[in-house]
């Protein structure tokens, strides 16, 4: 009776197994590329959740698409572009260098130029007043007695 | 030191923050649920897609060819399909031609629901796998398509079509179509 009981509890928790995504990969390789894959792409309909964290219908649907192609041996590249003919650059956390996003990358190196600019600018204004001392010749032997260690 | 440089020195700042001011004030209306699609000015992707109504009849990328249409996306399990029904509607009424794209949806809910609130749709689609979608890039119903006679995709709206968004938006471009 009791392994009848046991029996019966097991079936009933197939469908619930059923319900989490199991997708078979043909070797360690394209598991880890669809893991990075789905970590990377962004779920459209969602704001800023990858496919993985997602659980809406179109980021299942590009789960599934993601494991097509990479089961049909489909680089991250081809993959990723695949996605962006379809949704635009948005769909990637790793968008190409474009007009519109020059600046993610220009930006910082702007801002460092400026800084080593200011920075230059200022060094030199200070050597040049350092270079031209503004001591008259009287000033420049009392300054020397001072530093030879004669008292007056 | 001339004063020349020095006042550019103090608006470059300035400059920047104006900038910064626009672009952020921008930012405060923009809508960050709306996408652009990726294929305006690309032609309808091709598939073969049974019809709503006979599964027997098939369709493909032609039907696009010949006029400027309406594609619409729509499905049962959508409430903002719903609502912006009655409009579309009207734009059938008024000789806009729509081609109907049901979305991941059952068959007869799909025709129960054109018969009890009226089919504006020409021509109805029935990709019960999405896969049109996915190559449209939908990632919401309701979505409306601007075709041209071509069959090229000159623009897409995201969300209901209302009286607001066809005078305002979609009818300025709709008219120029060839």
């Amino acid at each position: 009776m009791r392994m009848i009981t046991l029996l019966l509890v097991s079936l009933l928790s197939v469908p619930a197994l059923a319900a989490i995504q199991v997708y078979e990969f043909d070797n360690p390789q394209q598991e880890v590329l669809y893991q990075q894959l789905t970590k990377e792409l962004r779920c459209p309909k969602c704001q800023n959740q990858n496919i993985a964290d997602s659980n809406a219908p179109l980021a299942q649907d590009l789960r599934q698409k993601a494991y097509e192609l990479v089961k049909e041996g489909k680089d991250r590249d081809q993959v990723v572009d695949y996605m962006a003919a379809r949704f635009g650059n948005f769909v990637t956390y790793d968008p190409p260098m474009t007009p519109a996003t020059i600046f993610l990358w220009l930006g910082p190196l702007f801002f460092v130029l400026g800084g080593l600019a200011v920075l230059l600018v200022r060094t030199r204004k200070n050597t040049a007043l350092t270079d031209n001392p503004v001591m008259d010749p009287a000033e420049q032997a009392k300054l020397e007695r001072i530093l030879n260690g004669d008292k007056d | 030191m001339d004063n020349k440089p020095r006042l550019w020195l103090f608006l470059l700042p300035l400059g920047i923050f104006l900038a910064a001011v626009v672009f952020l004030f921008k930012g405060l209306y923009s809508d960050p649920s709306k996408l652009e699609s990726a294929l305006i000015g690309q032609p309808v992707p091709t598939f073969t897609l049974q019809d709503l109504y006979q599964p027997e009849t098939r369709h493909d990328a032609s039907i696009f060819k010949g006029k400027p249409m309406l594609l619409n996306v729509w499905a049962t399990w959508c409430p903002t399909c719903y609502a912006e029904h009655t409009y579309l509607n009207k734009l059938a009424a008024d000789g806009v031609y729509i081609v109907g794209l049901n979305y991941k949806d059952d068959r007869e809910k799909a025709i129960r629901w054109l018969t009890d609130l009226g089919n504006p749709y020409q021509v109805s689609l029935y990709d019960k796998d999405g896969m049109l979608g996915l190559d449209l890039g939908v990632y919401g119903a309701p979505e409306t398509y601007l075709i041209d006679s071509q069959g090229v995709i000159q623009y897409r709206h995201v969300g209901d079509v209302n009286d607001h968004v066809w005078q305002q938006t979609l009818l300025p471009i709709f008219k120029d179509l060839k």
